[in-house]
């Protein structure tokens, strides 16, 4: 009796390098569905009442949070925020106990934002709840991942044959590993731009190609998605220094010029203006970063709904 | 009966014609029963209701020389089962003219059974808005409502069995000739 054969069978949403294209493109299809509830009169769909979601940010966002917040709040889920300033973590909790104690409270999803590798799938094979992934250290933030592709997909009718230049600190960004192992899947050409330091050739075994001056990728771009320099996660010796880095990567105003018309200008924010972009660029009628913002939302409502789908054990 | 299931499980009910005229005629019990064709929307259920919904505008269409307006409404984000069916199909973006204040809308699906399904599209239409008045037009009813549910437009009434299933199958969609059957389940001595 089914009319499809693709389906979804996953509780946790860990990564992209695991998914399938059908999978991404199951996950995207389903996003349209969502990103319509939010042109009707009452934005709000009751397919996860009763549900309940935890916000388990152990590293610091707001951005990510607040879309994971507002998605679960439209599918009707009741939601809890913890910030690790404020969990038991700083007082010698473990990750594993702190999940196990969400879990006794009856928490059917746990979004997990953690500064370490590799966290959330620990935790998703010893708890029955969902285990999403909100960015783990320098390894995969898959809903952004998810987002820019819907967002691409979305402007750009699909992915064959395009070429998206990732620029900036790739290194240090799980954002452009999960957009890397998507964006292949779904047959783009992948061109990682930025210093040596932060992108090293031994990206090219990952099947893209690595290039140190933005000049030369800029005119046969139809997508550039410039990453945010990630103060936080580095050392000095990573970085020539904002100046340098704005001569040699910045996306100024004069760059933006190479830039074919139809180019797409893509940032998962927060934007360092006058750093990876300029404002007039930023704002242009190339930037899609605000539409990547209202597509998160929808991308994250279809992921959340997924989930909590699949009927588990 | 014992035969009858050894022999075969499947018992067509429509063929394409007989389908054909089950669908004028709720055509023409649309058309009796709302005047104003101006102010009706066919909202068609994924997948098979909005094939239906198409050859429903085109019937009154032939008839009235009138095109009515359409929409879709899948059903899955308002359905009161998640976590608890197996696998999912991809959910589609619903779609209704706006706004429905002082229009009918007519939800149209293949088979009516629990009734389930209506209730999570009455509830998604309710979410566009508030239409005057809400119908409900089905190629097969099966029987075995478990909520109070009627529908105003029939193609057939059908007694089934709760395990027997009903299936249908459209030329726009699967690929084969327009038909119903019920399958009774396989005995297996």
């Amino acid at each position: 009796m089914t009319d499809k054969t693709q389906s979804w069978t996953r509780k946790d949403l860990l990564g992209l390098r695991e998914l399938s294209a059908e999978e991404i493109h199951f996950v995207l299809e389903t996003a349209d569905a969502f990103k319509q509830v939010g042109t009707r009169e009452v934005k709000k769909v009751p397919a996860l009442q009763g549900k309940t979601l935890v916000n388990l940010f152990i590293e610091p966002s707001t951005r990510t949070r607040i879309s994971f917040e507002l998605a679960a709040k439209r599918l009707s889920a009741d939601i809890v925020n913890i910030t690790a300033a404020a969990s038991s973590l700083t007082k010698g909790e473990t990750l594993k106990d702190t999940a196990r104690v969400l879990e006794a409270n009856h928490a059917d999803i746990i979004v997990l934002r953690h500064r370490s590798a590799g966290a959330p799938e620990f935790l998703a094979s010893r708890i029955g709840a969902s285990v999403i992934n909100a960015g783990d250290g320098a390894h995969e933030h898959p809903t952004q991942g998810l987002l820019d592709l819907y967002t691409i997909r979305e402007k750009k009718g699909g992915f064959a044959g395009l070429h998206v230049a990732i620029i900036g600190d790739i290194l240090f960004s799980r954002v452009a590993r999960s957009n890397i192992f998507a964006l292949l899947k779904m047959g783009a050409r992948v061109t990682l731009v930025g210093p040596t330091t932060l992108v090293p050739r031994v990206f090219e075994q990952m099947g893209v190609t690595v290039s140190h001056r933005l000049e030369e990728v800029l005119p046969t771009a139809d997508v550039v998605n410039l990453l945010r320099i990630q103060h936080e996660r580095q050392r000095k010796e990573y970085f020539p220094g904002l100046g340098e880095y704005i001569r040699l990567f910045g996306l100024t105003k004069a760059r933006g010029k190479l830039l074919k018309p139809d180019c797409l200008i893509m940032h998962p924010g927060p934007i360092n203006r006058g750093v990876e972009i300029d404002s007039e660029l930023a704002d242009g009628a190339q930037s899609v970063i605000l539409d990547q913002v209202t597509n998160g939302l929808a991308v994250r409502m279809a992921v959340l709904f997924l989930c909590a789908s699949v009927v588990k054990q | 009966m014992k035969n009858i299931a050894k022999k075969t499980d499947a018992v067509r009910i429509f063929d394409a014609e007989m389908m054909t005229r089950a669908l004028r005629r709720i055509a023409h019990e649309i058309i009796e029963r709302n005047g104003d064709l101006s102010g009706l929307v066919l909202a068609g259920i994924p997948v098979r209701g909005v094939a239906l919904v198409a050859r429903l505008v085109a019937d009154i269409e032939a008839i009235e020389n009138v095109k009515v307006a359409t929409g879709v409404i899948d059903v899955s984000m308002h359905r009161d089962d998640v976590g608890t069916r197996g696998a999912l199909s991809v959910v589609r973006p619903s779609q209704l003219p706006l706004p429905l204040d002082q229009r009918t809308v007519i939800i149209v699906d293949d088979v009516l059974f629990t009734g389930r399904t209506c209730r999570a599209a009455m509830d998604a239409i309710s979410s566009f808005g508030r239409p005057a008045c809400i119908q409900l037009a089905v190629l097969i009813d099966r029987g075995h409502r478990e909520l109070p549910i009627r529908p105003d437009f029939v193609g057939k009434n059908l007694p089934t069995a709760p395990a027997e299933r009903v299936r249908v199958r459209l030329e726009s969609i699967d690929q084969e000739p327009d038909g119903v059957w019920v399958l009774k389940p396989k005995k297996n001595d």
